[in-house]
C-alpha cells in the first residue's frame, strides 16, 4: 500500500471515457437505465472494474431492491431482541448473559447448477454469518424443494444436494438437526436449498460489521482468491434459461476443513481484545464485505487489490472485487492487535494479510499495483443502490371454497398411500447421512424416541436448549400466498410449542420467482405480509432472512415458498417434549380446532385424489396462541407424554408419525404399544382425518381428565380420540408380538407393515 | 489416570471426548496440539479423536499419521501406553501402522450417522473389561468405516483375540462386521462407533460410560 491516494479527478483526467454496449452491461446484471444512474452518481464513466463492483452491489441479491420495501413491513423487534435484520445475523437474548445467534439462507440457484458444491456452499455461507458475530454455531437445518419425483434432473439433484451439505457440516463439526424436504414440478427447474445456522454468544460480546478509526488495518483472512463465484451475486439475480449449464464457472468450490479452521481461528481471536469490525465474504465478495463495512462506519476503505492472496496469478481486479471464494473472512484490526491476530492465524495455518485501511473520505478506493484502479463514494454503492416499486398486479383471487368430500373413503389404504407419498415418506435416507450428535447436544434425535417436531439442541454448560425448525407449505401458499406466509409463520411457532420451548424469533426466506413480473409481486407482496401478521400477533419477530428472488426457469416460477426458520427457548432442557409414543395407557387427545375437515390443497387431495384444487386452510392468530398457550402450561405441569402438531397430511398421518417415531414399545417392559382408536369416531370421514385445519396439536397423556379439564377451561376445543395400549394388555391372540393400529371402522395394520410403507419409498427411489 | 487428546487440525471431537472423560471419570483431561514433537510420558491414556483431520480430502487419516505428534503417540503406543482411536482416530491408527487393517468407505458409498447394535467380542480388554454381558448400542458418523484386512490378517486377529466390537448386521461393509480392533498388546484400541456421544442421560443413551469406566478399572483413578 504504497502510492498516495487516487483522486477521482485523476482518473477522470486519465481514463477515456469508456462506453458500454448492453450487452456487457447485462453480464455484469447492470439494466440501462442503471447505468445512467451511475453515470449521474459519478459524475463521469466508470472503468470496469467500478462498473463490475455497482453492477455486484445493485443486485437483487445484495441490494433488496425489489423487496425492501415490504420487507420493512416486517415486525422486527420484542424485549429480546439484541440485533434484528441488517447484520450478518439476528441476535437475541436467552438469558444468564447467553445469546443466540442465527439466520438461513439460500443457495438455490448454484445447487441447481452443481448440487454438491452449491449446497456445500450454501452451509459454508451460513456458518460464516453466524460465526463472524462472535457466536459459536451449535447447530445446522436445512429446507429443501426438489422437482416431481418423475422428472430426469431430481433424482441426482436429490442424491448431490444431500451430500453437499452433509460434506460440508460433518466436516466442520456443526450438527445438522433439522430440516424439511418436498416435490414438486414447480421446482423442476429451480430446486430450493435453505440453509439455516444457529449459534451460542456471549450477549456483550457480539461483533459488528461497523469499521471504525481512520488508519486502522484491513486484514484478510483465510483462503485465497480464485475466479470461483465471479458473478454468483448476480447469477443469483437473474432467471435461467435452458441453456444454464453456461454460468458453472460461478459456482464456488467449499472447503468445510479451511472453514472449521476459520471458526476456531475467529472465536480465539475474539476472546483477545483485537477486532473493531469483522464481515465475512458472502455474495459479491470483497466487494460487499469492505462497502458494508465502510457504509456501517460512514467512512471510507483503501483496498490494494495487488496485496490480496491470489489463487491464480492473472486475476484482474475486477475479479479480485467479485471473487466469491469461500472460506475468507474481512476484518478491521486494532492496530497494536495485529500482531496478535496473525499469531493465531499463523497457528491455524491460515493466510492473514493486511490488504487496506480506513479512510475518512468516505469512498472505496481500489489500488492495483501502485495505480489506482477506481475510486467510488460508498453512498452511491450501498444508499443509492435501486429500490424499486415493482408494478404488483391484483392477486390472482384465491378460491374461498372449501374442497367437501361426501363420498365415504377407506380411511386405512388412504393412510398408506399418503405415508408412501413423496412429501410425507420418511426422509431418513437424507438425515442418516448428516451427523446429527457431534457437540453432544442433541438431545432430540430424527426417528428416534427422543424425536421432536423441532430439534432440541442443548446449550452447553447450562440447563437450557434452544428449539429449532423449518417451516413452509407451498402448496397453500400457490394458492393464496398471504395464507402461504402467515401459515408457514404459524407452524413453525407450533412445531418450537410442540417441543417445550417458548418461541422467541424467527428468520425467514423468501423465495419466489421473476420480480419484474407483476403477478409475482403480487406474490411476495402478500406473503410478507401474511409473515408480518402472523409474526406480530405471535410475538415472534423476524430477526434476520434472505429473499432468493428469479426461481424462474423459462418463464414458469415456482410456487411461492417462503420458508420461515424457528428459534425457541427451553429455560430446562427437562422440560423438553418428544413426539413419541413410549407408553402404554396414553389417552391421545387433539387440541385446538373444531376440525371443519379442511380438504383444501391439502396433501390428501394431492396424494389420493390427484388434485390440487380449492383455498387452503384459514389461519387463525388467535387460536393458534390460545391452544399453543394451552400446550405449553400443560408441558410446565407434566400432563403431556408426547406431543405433535397436525399439519401436513392432517390427524392421522400426525398420529401415525408419533407411533412409527422410537421403537413403538412400551419403554418400560419393551412390550410393543398398540393403537386403538375410538370406535365412535367418524369412520369413513376423509376430511376428518385428514384435513389440514390448523391451530391443532395431538397430545398423548396419562392425565386425560386434567387435560380435557384444562382445555376446557382455556376454551379450547378437546377431542379424546384412543389410546395406547401394551400387546399383552390388549387381550391379544396367544403368541400376538407385534403392535397393531385399529381403526374405527375395525380395519388395523401392524406397525412393522406401516413402517415399511413410511420407509419405504425415498430409498427405493434413490436406487432408481 | 493421566489423559490426554490430540488435536489435529480438522478434529471435531476433540471436546466431546474431553467432556465426556471428565464427566465420566472425574479426571482433568489436557489437550495437546498436531505440531508438538513431544509430550509428558507420564500420561496413561493418549486420545485421537473423531473428526476431518486436515480435511481428510486424501484417504482418511493418511496425512495425520505423518503429522508431527505423531511420532511421540508411536512413543507413547512403544512404552505400554494406553492409546485410544475414535473414527478419524481410528482411521489415522491404521494408517500409522499403529492397527491392522485400513477403513475404506462405506459399502453404500454414504455418510453414516446413526445408532448401531454393537456385540463385544472381547471383554478382558483394557477398554471393554467393565462393560456389562450384554450387547452395546453406540452411534456411528462416518463416511469412511468399512473396515478391510486379508485372510491371514483377519486369522491372526481372532487368534490373537484382537477384535474387540463386531457390529451385530452388516453396517458398512467391514470384514466380519469389524468396528473394533485392538492392538496385540490390547493397549490399542481403535474404533468407529463414538463413545464419548453416548455418556450423557440427556441425550438418551449411556453405553459409551463403561468403555471410560473400563479404563479407569484397568488403570486406577
Amino acid at each position: 500500500m504504497s502510492k498516495p491516494v487516487a483522486t477521482q479527478a485523476a482518473i477522470v483526467a486519465t481514463d477515456e471515457a469508456p462506453t458500454y454496449s448492453p450487452q456487457v452491461l447485462r453480464g455484469l446484471g447492470l439494466k440501462v437505465d442503471e447505468y445512467e444512474r451511475i453515470l449521474e452518481l459519478l459524475g463521469r464513466a466508470p472503468n470496469f472494474t467500478e462498473l463490475a463492483v455497482f453492477g455486484a452491489l445493485w443486485s437483487e441479491h445484495c441490494s433488496y431492491k425489489s423487496s425492501k420495501k415490504y420487507l420493512k413491513t416486517l415486525p422486527t423487534s420484542a424485549p429480546w431482541v439484541i440485533q434484528g435484520p441488517g447484520e450478518n445475523a439476528g441476535v437475541i437474548d436467552i438469558g444468564d448473559g447467553l445469546a443466540a445467534v442465527f439466520k438461513i439462507e439460500s443457495h438455490n440457484h448454484p445447487s441447481f447448477i452443481e448440487p454438491y458444491q452449491g449446497s456445500a456452499t450454501g452451509v459454508g455461507g451460513i456458518l460464516r454469518d453466524v460465526f463472524t458475530m462472535g457466536a459459536r454455531p451449535i447447530a445446522l437445518l436445512n429446507a429443501l424443494r426438489f422437482g416431481d419425483p418423475s422428472h430426469a434432473k431430481t433424482r441426482s439433484l436429490v442424491a448431490g444436494v444431500v451430500a453437499g451439505i452433509g460434506g460440508y457440516g460433518n466436516c466442520v463439526g456443526v450438527p445438522t438437526v433439522g430440516g424439511e424436504c418436498q416435490f414438486h414440478a414447480c421446482y423442476n427447474g429451480n430446486n430450493l436449498v435453505n440453509a439455516m445456522a444457529v449459534g451460542i454468544a456471549q450477549a456483550d460480546k457480539i461483533f459488528y460489521a461497523k469499521a471504525a478509526g481512520i488508519g486502522n488495518p484491513v486484514v484478510y483472512v483465510g483462503a485465497k482468491t480464485g475466479r470461483d463465484g465471479v458473478h454468483g451475486a448476480t447469477m443469483a439475480s437473474a432467471a435461467f434459461s435452458a441453456s444454464e449449464q453456461a454460468s458453472r464457472p460461478t459456482v464456488q468450490v467449499g472447503d468445510p476443513f479451511k472453514e472449521k479452521l476459520l471458526i476456531e481461528a475467529c472465536l480465539e481471536l475474539m476472546n483477545e481484545d483485537a477486532i473493531i469490525a469483522i464481515q465475512d465474504m458472502g455474495a459479491a465478495g470483497l466487494t460487499s464485505s469492505a462497502c458494508e463495512m465502510a457504509s456501517k462506519g460512514g467512512i471510507g476503505i483503501r483496498l490494494d487489490l495487488s496485496a490480496v492472496p491470489l489463487r491464480e496469478a492473472d486475476l484482474q481486479p475486477y475479479e479480485i472485487m467479485l471473487s466469491e471464494s469461500q472460506e475468507r473472512m474481512l476484518m478491521v484490526l486494532k492496530p497494536e492487535a495485529t500482531a496478535k491476530a496473525q499469531a493465531i492465524f499463523a497457528k491455524w495455518d491460515l493466510d492473514a494479510v493486511v490488504v487496506g485501511s480506513l479512510i475518512a473520505e468516505p469512498v472505496l478506493e481500489m489500488q492495483w499495483h501502485g495505480e489506482s484502479a477506481g475510486v467510488i463514494p460508498i453512498a452511491a454503492l450501498v444508499d443509492e443502490a435501486p429500490q424499486y416499486d415493482r408494478p404488483v398486479a391484483a392477486l390472482a383471487s384465491p378460491s374461498q371454497q372449501p374442497v367437501t368430500l361426501t363420498k365415504p373413503v377407506a380411511i386405512l389404504p388412504a393412510l398408506q398411500q399418503l405415508l408412501a407419498s413423496p412429501n410425507l415418506a420418511s426422509k431418513r435416507w437424507i438425515w442418516q447421512q448428516y451427523d446429527r450428535h457431534v457437540g453432544v447436544n442433541s438431545l432430540s434425535d430424527s426417528g428416534a424416541a427422543t424425536a421432536s417436531d423441532a430439534a432440541v439442541v442443548r446449550v452447553t454448560g447450562t440447563r437450557k436448549a434452544l428449539a429449532m425448525a423449518t417451516d413452509c407449505n407451498p402448496f397453500y401458499g400457490a394458492a393464496d400466498p398471504y395464507i402461504g406466509g402467515a401459515q408457514a409463520v404459524v407452524e413453525s411457532w407450533r412445531n418450537l410449542v410442540a417441543s417445550g420451548a417458548k418461541p422467541l424469533a424467527l428468520t425467514n426466506n423468501l423465495n419466489f420467482g421473476n420480480p419484474e413480473k407483476p403477478e409475482i409481486m403480487a406474490q411476495i407482496k402478500a406473503a410478507v405480509t401474511g409473515i408480518g401478521d402472523a409474526a406480530r400477533a405471535l410475538d415472534y419477530p423476524v430477526v434476520s432472512g434472505n429473499v432468493s428472488l428469479y426461481n424462474d426457469t423459462d418463464g414458469v416460477g415456482i410456487y411461492p415458498t417462503p420458508v420461515i426458520g424457528g428459534v425457541g427457548l427451553l429455560a430446562d432442557y427437562s422440560q423438553r417434549l418428544s413426539m413419541a409414543l413410549t407408553q402404554s395407557g396414553l389417552s391421545l387427545v387433539q387440541l385446538g380446532s373444531s376440525c371443519d375437515g379442511w380438504l383444501g390443497r391439502s396433501q390428501y387431495l394431492l396424494t389420493v385424489e390427484g388434485q390440487e384444487a380449492g383455498a387452503p386452510p384459514p389461519v387463525d392468530f388467535a387460536a393458534e396462541r390460545q391452544v399453543g398457550e394451552l400446550v405449553l402450561a400443560l408441558n410446565q405441569q407434566q400432563r403431556l407424554a408426547a406431543c405433535h402438531d397436525i399439519s401436513d397430511g392432517g390427524l392421522l398421518v400426525a398420529l401415525a408419525e408419533m407411533w412409527l417415531t422410537g421403537a413403538g414399545t412400551d419403554a418400560a417392559n419393551a412390550l410393543p404399544l398398540n393403537v386403538q382408536l375410538t370406535p365412535d369416531l367418524p369412520a369413513s370421514d376423509a376430511g376428518f382425518w385428514f384435513g389440514e385445519d390448523q391451530a391443532r396439536y395431538l397430545v398423548a397423556t396419562l392425565h386425560p381428565d386434567q387435560v380435557l379439564a384444562a382445555a376446557a377451561e382455556a376454551g379450547v376445543p378437546a377431542l379424546l380420540l384412543g389410546q395406547t395400549t401394551a400387546v399383552a394388555a390388549a387381550g391379544g391372540t396367544a403368541g400376538e408380538t407385534v403392535g397393531k393400529l385399529t381403526l374405527p371402522d375395525g380395519q388395523s395394520i401392524t406397525r412393522a407393515a406401516l413402517q415399511t410403507i413410511h420407509e419405504s419409498w425415498l430409498p427405493a427411489y434413490m436406487q432408481g | 489416570m493421566r489423559a490426554a487428546v490430540v488435536v489435529f487440525p480438522g478434529s471435531n471431537c476433540d471436546t466431546d471426548v474431553v467432556t465426556g472423560l471428565q464427566t465420566v471419570l472425574g479426571i482433568a483431561v489436557d489437550r495437546l496440539w498436531h505440531k508438538q514433537t513431544h509430550f509428558d510420558a507420564a500420561y496413561d491414556l493418549v486420545v485421537l479423536p473423531g473428526g476431518f483431520s486436515y480435511g481428510d480430502y486424501l484417504r482418511c487419516g493418511a496425512i495425520a499419521a505423518h503429522s508431527p505428534i505423531m511420532a511421540e503417540v508411536k512413543r507413547h503406543a512403544e512404552r505400554g501406553g494406553y492409546l485410544l482411536g475414535i473414527c478419524n482416530g481410528f482411521q489415522i491408527l491404521t494408517e500409522a501402522g499403529l492397527l491392522p487393517g485400513g477403513l475404506r468407505g462405506n459399502a453404500g458409498l454414504q455418510f453414516i450417522c446413526r445408532d448401531v447394535a454393537l456385540q463385544v467380542a472381547n471383554r478382558n480388554s483394557p477398554f471393554t473389561c467393565a462393560l456389562p454381558n450384554a450387547d452395546l448400542t453406540l452411534p456411528i458418523a462416518h463416511h469412511d468405516g468399512n473396515y478391510l484386512i486379508d485372510d491371514d490378517g483377519l486369522k491372526r486377529l481372532q487368534d490373537q483375540d484382537q477384535i474387540a466390537l463386531t457390529y451385530t448386521t452388516p453396517v458398512n461393509g467391514s470384514v466380519a462386521n469389524i468396528a473394533g480392533v485392538l492392538s496385540a498388546n490390547k493397549r490399542v484400541l481403535g474404533l468407529m462407533p463414538h463413545p464419548e456421544r453416548a455418556v450423557d442421560q440427556a441425550v438418551g443413551n449411556t453405553d459409551g460410560r463403561e468403555i471410560f469406566l473400563s479404563l479407569q478399572t484397568t488403570i486406577g483413578a
